[in-house]
């Protein structure tokens, strides 16, 4: 934590002179530069003033939304000065717009990959891989040959068996969800099993003296303390069963679901299509990692990282 | 393993202690790969039978279990196969097949070779590990020295990570073939139109990669506890003396951690940019093209050459780190 306040050196005025230097030298030559550049110094000025002089919860949602906001705005502003095609970049008040123009081709979309094969996929192998963690954690023997082996499964590239899994499972969202499952299974596993030995040996020693059985230690001690762990994995994994989801349509899906409609929308280069399709799928990932943190913050209050 | 291999190995007692916890750390490890491969042949002969059953029955044979059984262990095109049979795949087109070859005069990669195919996917994840880590690296310099960049940045960091990556792979492609500047670069001979081609790959592969070393180095940069940090301000020392003498190298343990998942997540990334920008080398491009001819023997052979060369990226990470923090003093 840097706490050093009030430092020596720079005065007040030589960073926005700096900015409004370079605005006006980019100025000379092309206008339209300069009024990015200035955008994007003032947007950054305000920020910069908001996070050092600002104080209180506002803040911190404030200075967030204010850089997407500018990110967006610019991407607009760029767009639109410099005319840049619709096929390389449309500017995100089209892609909006696409996106209200074919919500009932959106909706089935989203229904068929997120609702089916990635939330599907997400609880049965969240929920799989949970079990086997405790089945792990109480034999020693699987620790020491199962969890090297699911350390070393967890790195590989497991997207690669998504063609195999759809030969398997058919083309439907089964297939998909079963990619999710591979996907998500070993990450899972390692931070549950690493969860479930966070308690230290004097809080285990204190369950003993109270003869507590394993079912009452694991439920009143080694659960809770397990579960920033099993957070961290169950958001490592909201992101892994999106991607999982969408690559598995690569190789072969109904005629629905975001990555095919990505496939073929590329083909015939619909591109506000695709954008649309990414807008979306941002949002249910942003929304689905929301949710799981939001479900921590409510169930691990306790925690060092959740207080503020 | 190795931390609890690594102490006291002089004289005979130390190293028949550390036989003794190398073989109680290697015997679970085995008895797993092989309950895995046992359960494999299993599942081989399991799936594979229906189709052994359709032939026999289609010319009027009886077959007995172990004709079965030896049938569903030698298919061409399994829906299952064998390990033996993927281990063979892996050294046909490997150490069966000469690195290059003569096409139209002249001497070129030969695509029959899985190491001209690991080679395709290795380069731009190598690059693109290198610029992601370096951006990542430099984003998390700025989030710890800016309170602003902390505030705005980070948040957008992790969202970014929710998109997901495939669906962004083709329209970087677009982008990157139609930005003016690269193309004069490529008519100067400034780049080549090789690098050009791989310059979409790679930039997927950093945009999985950046983000683990942001934030690992974001809490190695901040790892330096309050007394060592008031011991530098006692020193008077400016904050670039405290962040070259005290931050950085208070990072370096951290810097290796998220570089090892950030390499895994590297290869990830080339390998999804590589099913939908039509790559026709790669070892994505071979799982996409096995799938299409259900040439099963070729998706597992291209698979386990991907985790081969995941495995050994991790490993040649695992051993620079070791050398540097023997360099730094550390001791493990």
């Amino acid at each position: 934590m840097n706490v050093s306040t009030a430092r020596k050196g720079l005065p007040v005025w030589v960073l926005p002179a700096i900015g409004a230097g370079i605005v006006a030298f980019a100025a000379l030559s092309d206008l339209r530069l300069a009024l990015v550049l200035g955008v994007w110094f003032g947007a950054w000025a305000v920020n910069a003033t908001l996070a050092t002089r600002g104080v209180g919860q506002g803040v911190r949602i404030v200075v967030p939304v204010i850089f997407g906001a500018t990110l967006l705005g610019l991407w607009e502003l760029v767009v639109r000065s410099y005319e840049v095609s619709a096929i390389i970049l449309p500017a995100p008040s089209a892609i909006w717009a696409q996106i209200l123009a074919s919500t009932d081709t959106l909706w089935p979309d989203f229904r068929q990959t997120i609702l089916k094969g990635a939330l599907a996929g997400y609880i049965i192998g969240c929920g799989a891989a949970f079990l086997t963690a405790l089945a792990v954690d109480r034999s020693g023997f699987l620790q020491r040959g199962l969890l090297p082996v699911g350390n070393f499964i967890a790195a590989l590239p497991i997207v690669g068996t998504a063609p195999i899994l759809v030969m398997w499972f058919g083309f439907d969202w089964q297939s998909k969800a079963a990619v999710v499952v591979a996907m998500v299974f070993f990450p899972m596993l390692v931070n549950s099993v690493q969860g479930l030995k966070a308690s230290d040996q004097m809080q285990r020693d204190l369950m003993h003296t109270y003869a507590a059985s394993y079912w009452q230690s694991l439920l009143k001690l080694r659960l809770p303390t397990a579960l920033p762990f099993i957070f961290n994995g169950l958001k490592i994994c909201t992101t892994l069963a999106l991607i999982g989801a969408i690559v598995a349509e690569f190789f072969g899906s109904p005629i629905v679901g975001m990555g095919f409609r990505i496939k073929i929308s590329m083909g015939r280069l619909a591109m506000d299509m695709v954008w649309a399709q990414i807008a979306v799928a941002a949002l249910a990932g942003s929304g689905f990692y929301g949710l799981v943190a939001l479900i921590e913050r409510w169930l691990t209050f306790w925690h060092p990282s959740q207080r503020r | 393993m190795s931390d609890t291999a690594t102490p006291a190995m002089y004289g005979p007692k130390g190293a028949a202690r550390w036989l003794g916890t190398a073989s109680s750390a290697v015997l679970p490890i085995m008895a797993v790969v092989a309950a895995i491969v046992a359960i494999w042949y299993g599942g081989s002969v399991m799936m594979n039978r229906a189709w052994t059953l359709d032939q026999a029955e289609r010319r009027g044979l009886d077959l007995t279990v172990s004709e079965i059984i030896a049938d569903t262990l030698n298919q061409d095109r399994p829906i299952l196969p064998t390990p033996l049979q993927v281990f063979d795949e892996l050294w046909a087109t490997t150490a069966g097949e000469p690195l290059m070859r003569e096409r139209r005069g002249e001497m070129q990669g030969n695509p029959r070779s899985l190491f001209f195919h690991a080679y395709h996917t290795l380069a731009p994840t190598l690059m693109g590990f290198v610029f992601g880590g370096f951006m990542g690296v430099l984003l998390a310099v700025g989030i710890v020295h800016s309170r602003a960049m902390d505030m705005s940045v980070m948040p957008w960091a992790i969202a970014s990570q929710t998109i997901p990556i495939l669906a962004i792979a083709p329209i970087i492609v677009v982008v990157v073939s139609n930005i003016p500047a690269l193309n004069a670069a490529v008519d100067n001979g400034i780049i080549s139109e090789a690098m050009k081609l791989l310059i979409p790959k790679s930039l997927i592969s950093s945009y999985l990669s950046f983000f683990p070393v942001v934030v690992g180095m974001v809490a190695g940069l901040r790892s330096p506890n309050a007394m060592d940090m008031d011991l530098m301000r006692t020193y008077s020392a400016s904050d670039a003396q405290t962040f070259w003498k005290l931050r950085l190298p208070a990072s370096v343990p951290y810097l290796f951690t998220s570089l090892k998942v950030s390499i895994a997540a590297a290869l990830v990334g080339t390998i999804v940019a590589e099913l939908p920008t039509g790559a026709r080398f790669g070892l994505g491009a071979r799982l996409l093209t096995g799938s299409y001819y259900g040439q099963t023997i070729q998706i597992w052979s291209a698979l386990f050459m991907a985790a081969i060369c995941a495995a050994a990226l991790v490993m040649a990470l695992g051993a620079i780190e070791r050398l540097t923090l023997r360099r730094m003093g550390v001791r493990s």
